[in-house]
């Protein structure tokens, strides 16, 4: 048996994750896929903030019962477009084309975002709260984990503004160090927190609305084979019990 | 029933296969845990050819559509995520169930006299899956899908005098577009079919030298008579019902790894779905680092640790195909008078060790963008990975083996 652990781990040794250290390190949103609360919130400030540009086309009005609205609550509060019904993608009447001219490039579809980019709702929570002042952007503001964004900061009024604080290492290389908040908004900072977190939460129920129901459903997957494996093998000793 | 059977058998041999292949089919009793292999990777080809065929009932080959289609079938349709990841996870499992497959054959000696052509028939089954694996990770249309695509047939182009046409062949065009992902859907779908009836040549290969064992002896060379028949090696034992029951045990056990990378961790933390591909392709925006998908970085490595000379990079190229071809050579190469590693000497020990230590690294560092170190060392792995290979004669030959027993041990 120890053999065979052995053999099983040296099996999977080079799918052991072989973490990368890449970009700026990532604030903890602490997701919970369970708080439905959290999903209906950034819902509400997704459709507010970030539909006017930002698509989410693989994902359907509807499956917003999933956490818990009603097809009648969708439609009545979320749901902007009349022409749409309550079955259709999550699109949106922006021209690529022309949002590729006024930002440079695009404003990409958010469906896949949680799962694209590395630390998936950590990196949408640090994102939205990593906008400071830049007045050599277009918009006058940069990120820090999304360095050179061509989107504006959109959550600014609830936010408010804050400045970098830049810190030179002994390379030379110029990096942010922290972020201070200069010029306060709407929210508090955590209320602003808050909103981030709804944004990053209901982000990453989309990329993959079934992961909770994977995860259960491979619970009971799993202890079906437990039983199934020691059943087999005894099986097997039962046959094999002439052999030896 | 039986009138039945009787009827069927006078027009077709149902009751001799059954009993040539299965009932009195004789295979060594001693088998251990890496016999497991080749019946789990017959299992995971069906898996791929279940759940791919239903995958092609909802996915879209065409590049405006791919892409979504697959989010399709991951959101829309009924069990489609389960299917989908069955047959991504798939993807990998039949690499890694592969690899130790073959790692067995090399370790007792499976490719040895007379089961040269069976190991042949094995190699063409590699190349035929390394194939289908390529040309089906186009298919998402994502990031690496399309830009690991551009980058492998790229490789062709290196090839002096007719590579630049021989790539526009490939693709059906001068960029990775459309009509590559149309051609590649064709092939994808052709050929696990092909790979279908090598695995059946493969097995009426085996059935015709009978199984090797971890001991390398050959059990029909030694004493007849056992409990099922006078004639049958007497240290065989029927194929059904005792290998079916244990394979059963080994493939409870594979489910459970296997089912659970399908439920929990169905990106394997980006070795299997890399977070690239969540994006889709797109031919004007470059990733800032391709690699392939893990099963290939080995040879990825290899390809890279060559620099270019005389003005042309085909020597990288020459180097990872023959890192394959070698393969074929492998009965050929080993001149030990054993067959299994356990009567071997001590120096095909290390080398072994060496070389499964060597293929790992170079998986590794197939992954990773390349440095002068990274590369330093995957030159290192490269001439090791040959040197494995082309100093066999010498080393097997030479290698102090242990006397080998009359019987099978348990």
């Amino acid at each position: 048996m120890k053999k065979l652990i052995a053999i099983l781990s040296l099996a999977l040794l080079p799918l052991a994750g072989f973490a990368s250290s890449e970009g700026p390190e990532l604030e903890s949103a602490d997701i919970d896929l369970t708080d439905h609360a959290a999903m209906q919130r950034g819902a509400k400030y997704f459709v507010n903030y970030c539909q006017g540009c930002h698509t989410l086309k693989y994902f359907r009005y509807e499956r917003m019962q999933d956490f818990g609205l009603t097809k009648q609550q969708i439609k009545e509060n979320l749901l902007f477009d009349k022409t749409k019904k309550v079955g259709d993608l999550m699109t949106n009447s922006f021209d690529p084309e022309q949002a590729a001219g006024w930002f440079g490039a695009a404003p990409p579809d958010l469906t896949l975002t949680a799962r694209l980019k590395p630390g998936g709702g950590d990196w949408i929570y640090t994102y939205l709260k990593g906008f400071y002042k830049d007045d050599s952007r277009p918009f006058g503001v940069n990120n820090v984990v999304f360095p050179n964004v061509g989107m504006p900061h959109v959550l600014l009024d609830l936010q408010g503004m804050q400045e970098a604080v830049i810190e030179t290492d002994e390379h030379g290389n110029k990096h942010v160090k922290e972020l201070k908040l200069v010029q306060p908004g709407k929210l508090s900072p955590e209320e602003y927190d808050q909103v981030a977190k709804d944004l990053a939460t209901f982000l990453t129920h989309v990329a993959e609305p079934m992961k909770l129901e994977r995860q259960r459903i491979g619970f009971w997957v799993m202890l079906f084979l437990f039983i199934f494996f020691i059943v087999s093998f005894m099986l097997k000793k039962e046959y094999w019990k002439d052999v030896h | 029933m039986s009138r039945l059977i009787e009827w069927i058998d006078e027009r077709y041999p149902l009751t001799k296969v059954w009993k040539e292949h299965l009932a009195e089919y004789y295979a060594p009793k001693n088998f251990n845990f890496w016999y497991f292999f080749g019946s789990l990777a017959m299992l995971v080809l069906v898996n791929q050819i279940v759940t791919g065929v239903w995958l092609t009932m909802n996915y879209k080959p065409d590049a405006d559509l791919a892409f979504a289609s697959v989010e399709y079938i991951m959101r829309d349709v009924n069990w489609g995520w389960l299917i989908r990841y069955l047959h991504s996870t798939g993807a990998s499992a039949f690499f890694i169930v592969i690899y130790l497959h073959m790692f067995r054959g090399l370790i007792y000696g499976s490719y040895r006299k007379p089961r040269e052509l069976l190991w042949i028939i094995g190699v063409v089954i590699y190349l035929v899956m390394m194939a289908t694996a390529f040309f089906g990770y186009l298919l998402p249309w994502g990031q690496m899908s399309y830009w690991g695509a551009q980058v492998i047939v790229n490789l062709f182009a290196a090839i002096p005098v007719i590579g630049e046409d021989l790539s526009i062949w490939i693709r059906g065009d001068y960029v990775i577009s459309d009509t590559t992902l149309n051609r590649f859907f064709a092939l994808h779908y052709l050929l696990p079919f092909i790979l279908a009836a090598l695995v059946f040549v493969h097995i009426v290969a085996l059935h015709k030298v009978g199984s090797n064992n971890p001991d390398g002896i050959e059990i029909k060379k030694g004493p007849k008579g056992n409990r099922w028949s006078p004639d049958a090696p007497a240290d065989g034992i029927p194929f059904h019902p005792y290998y079916t029951v244990k394979d059963i045990v080994g493939v409870a056990g594979f489910l459970i790894i296997f089912l659970a990378i399908v439920f929990f961790l169905p990106e394997m933390g980006g070795y299997f779905l890399e977070r690239p591909n969540f994006e889709p392709a797109n031919p004007l925006k470059t990733p800032e680092h391709i690699a392939p998908v893990w099963y290939f970085t080995p040879f990825y490595a290899m390809l890279r640790a060559v620099p270019s000379f005389g003005g042309t990079q085909v020597w990288g190229v020459l180097v990872m195909g023959a890192s394959i071809v070698i393969l074929f050579f492998l009965p050929w190469l080993d001149k030990s008078p054993v067959k299994s590693i356990r009567y071997k000497g001590p120096i095909f020990k290390v080398m072994i060790a060496l070389f499964v230590i060597d293929f790992l690294v170079l998986g590794y560092l197939g992954m990773k963008p390349a440095t002068p170190g990274r590369t330093l060392v995957a030159q290192i792995g490269t001439i090791y990975y040959f040197l494995f290979f082309l100093a066999m004669p010498i080393y097997s030959k030479i290698d102090k083996t242990k006397p080998v027993p009359e019987r099978v041990t348990q």
